[in-house]
């Protein structure tokens, strides 16, 4: 019996003196490297752009107010609005939407690149709403969604954001909910489904629970913590 | 509002108020840059400082950073001072009292009776004029013992939350990883799980197993499922075995709120795990994470700087005589601390100002990948924290917490600083572990295999 078989922690990693065997050592310095990169790694906007043509899916692409990535780290704020070009771009696209999805780098471009066109195609497949255009958004954090929702007009807004990398996931993609998004939101307000990746959370899984959450949301008009998730209604949600 | 000022050359530094003034002589860090109140040069830092020293503590009994009438914490502060410890240091400056806490009148047992009569901002206060040796120097003579089922910060000892968190609570899991750490003699501050979910039902498995896992390899330790104390209370009232009650705190009324926690609510909770009598040593039943930078997260910061939030917060904590306080100090993001060196430095400065208030204080040594740091920046906290005396460390299966996606200490970084410095445990967890370490493996298999 090994206790590797019963978890994905570094357990079982043997020992040099009190310290770490080498191998160990750079297997743990390869992943923080992984997770360094990931989470310096622009968004790769033009293939994001191509994919969703090649869906006919419609979007506009933004950018936060935060000039570039150091000072996106150092000030979560400008991350959280648009620049002024942006909100002049979305302000034609106003409408009457039941929905708009929204994508932002947040703190992992990659899961971004791996894992947002999927899940959003397959979430688009099996929802009958008055979607807004998809906004792609550059050096965006979580709450960046308010400003564009609002902007947009649409009733409410789901954010798919690269969250922080950990060590043995620098892929891991969130998808938050707001009920009328608006500035000022807090994130008592959002529902979240976190950890889509290839290890974690499946697209199905985490499509069933935000389909879930979503007509929930606009049944009751409301998210955030008096919109609790039936997770008695879904299947195991992890795959390992 | 009176005013403080300092004359450096030829230039004047004004500063408005007590808040401005410890915002400004705050060493760099990003989370006062966020909120916008550190000082604006080099010179004002260190003429913020100069004006700080020059101040007598007196002033912080005067002027309190955040009004007494509108939060609880302020209240408790002021309401919980004890004048008579305080004498001895009443007519001091700040600046002197650097000196005084420096020099060999300040023994560790003068230190413990002066904690009840100083006020969390005094501390903060002289901690901004410290260097880091300084830091050490003065907490390394603080011992602060507390007791449940083993005791925690005797002299010579160095104890570890094992921290066996797994991405889906599956209880075999976290299981594997406690006997991971186990096998390195790690446990002896708590076993704490952070849970995924703050669902009741989940709390109580998770707090069953642990039970259960305690009982069966008879470990003189605590257990803790780091859940709201709102759900560790309802626990209890189903009869889950709690041992420690654990909740995040912060430094403001506000900033608890957002926490969804008052001081009314951590009284009933303290209360209700009194009354189990869980504990074979001691009743030391609470255990609190704090960290710099949650009440500006949470906008509650009302224009005080990061690092004198904290120190209030163990001013809320020394209320419940807790078995456990660490702040969890590279967690919260480069945003508030930036890199190696600022986690570095408001790491010593949380353990001192704790330690200095009479708290157990240990230390989640820590860092996330976006934050610019490394396990180099770790260890240089690490070994300091050695030096400085903590109380107890993180031990995490391979420094690499799957579920919180951050990294903390290892069972091989406790190793590493009982050796260096000749620690050991627990004295009853020792003696617990050097009669069970041959018998582990096979336990451990039983236990997984079932």
């Amino acid at each position: 019996m090994r206790l590797r078989d019963f978890t994905t922690a570094r357990v079982d990693l043997g020992r040099a003196g009190h310290s770490l065997p080498t191998s160990e050592l750079l297997d743990f310095q390869l992943a923080h490297a992984r997770a360094r990169d990931a989470v310096q790694l622009a968004l790769d906007v033009r293939s994001l752009v191509v994919e969703l043509q090649q869906k006919n899916i419609a979007f506009v692409t933004l950018a936060s107010a935060a000039p570039d990535r150091t000072a996106y780290l150092h000030r979560p704020d400008l991350g959280r609005r648009l620049n002024a070009e942006s909100r002049e771009r979305l302000a034609p696209l106003q409408g009457d939407y039941e929905a708009a999805f929204i994508i932002a780098d947040g703190l992992s471009a990659l899961a971004v690149h791996r894992h947002a066109e999927p899940l959003l195609e397959l979430v688009l497949s099996n929802l009958d709403w008055r979607v807004a255009p998809v906004a792609i958004v550059e050096q965006g954090r979580v709450a960046i969604g308010d400003e564009i929702g609002e902007l947009l007009g649409a009733k409410l807004s789901v954010v798919f954001v690269g969250e922080r990398p950990g060590l043995s996931s620098p892929d891991s993609l969130g998808v938050y909910l707001t009920w009328q998004p608006r500035r000022g939101r807090t994130d008592a307000e959002r529902n979240c489904i976190s950890n889509i990746r290839a290890e974690g959370l499946s697209y199905a899984a985490a499509t069933q629970k935000l389909l879930f959450l979503m007509n929930e949301s606009r049944r009751l008009k409301l998210s955030g913590v008096r919109l609790k998730e039936d997770s008695r209604a879904l299947p195991p949600t992890h795959s390992y | 509002m009176s005013g403080y000022s300092h004359a450096a050359g030829s230039v004047v530094y004004k500063f408005g108020d007590l808040k401005t003034l410890l915002a400004k002589a705050t060493p760099a860090r990003s989370g006062d840059d966020l909120a916008g109140i550190s000082a604006a040069t080099a010179e004002e830092r260190v003429a913020a400082q100069m004006a700080l020293a020059a101040l007598p503590l007196r002033a912080f009994l005067d002027e309190p950073v955040i009004p007494y009438e509108s939060d609880q914490v302020t209240r408790l502060i002021f309401d919980e001072h004890d004048a008579e410890a305080f004498a001895p240091v009443s007519h001091l400056t700040v600046g002197d009292f650097r000196d005084w806490l420096l020099s060999d009148q300040a023994t560790g047992e003068v230190l413990n009776a002066l904690a009840p009569g100083l006020i969390p901002e005094m501390a903060a206060a002289v901690s901004k004029i410290m260097r880091l040796q300084d830091l050490v120097t003065v907490a390394a003579k603080i011992r602060v013992v507390t007791r449940f089922r083993n005791t925690v910060g005797l002299a010579g000892r160095l104890s570890t939350r094992l921290q066996p968190n797994h991405p889906t609570d599956d209880p075999k899991g976290i299981a594997a990883s406690i006997i991971d750490g186990l096998l390195y003699g790690s446990g002896d501050a708590v076993i704490g799980i952070n849970p995924v979910s703050d669902n009741l039902g989940t709390v109580e498995t998770l707090l069953r197993m642990l039970d259960r896992l305690r009982d069966a390899y008879q470990i003189p330790t605590q257990s803790c499922v780091l859940a709201h104390v709102t759900t560790q209370v309802e626990a209890m009232r189903r009869g889950a075995p709690v041992d420690l009650v654990f909740q995040s705190i912060a430094g403001t009324e506000a900033a608890n709120a957002a926490f969804g926690v008052n001081i009314a609510m951590l009284d009933e909770a303290h209360a209700q795990a009194l009354e189990l009598k869980r504990g074979t040593v001691g009743n030391n039943v609470m255990y609190f994470e704090t960290g710099q930078g949650s009440a500006l997260s949470a906008n509650a910061h009302q224009g005080v700087d990061q690092q004198t939030l904290e120190a209030r917060a163990y001013g809320l904590a020394r209320h419940f005589r807790p078995m456990l306080v660490n702040t969890v100090v590279g967690f919260i993001g480069p945003e508030y601390l930036f890199d190696g060196k600022q986690i570095l430095r408001a790491g010593l400065e949380d353990h001192f100002c704790g330690k200095l208030l009479g708290l157990p204080m240990g230390c989640d040594i820590c860092y996330t990948n976006h934050a610019e740091a490394d396990q180099d920046d770790m260890d240089a906290l690490l070994t300091m924290l050695g030096a400085a005396g903590v109380n107890y460390i993180m031990g995490v299966p391979g420094a690499d917490d799957i579920m919180l996606n951050y990294q903390s200490t290892s069972f091989h970084d406790a190793l590493y600083l009982r050796s260096v410095f000749g620690l050991r445990p627990a004295p009853e967890f020792e003696t617990w572990f050097e009669r069970t370490r041959q018998e582990l493996p096979r336990m451990a298999g039983l236990l997984l295999e079932a």
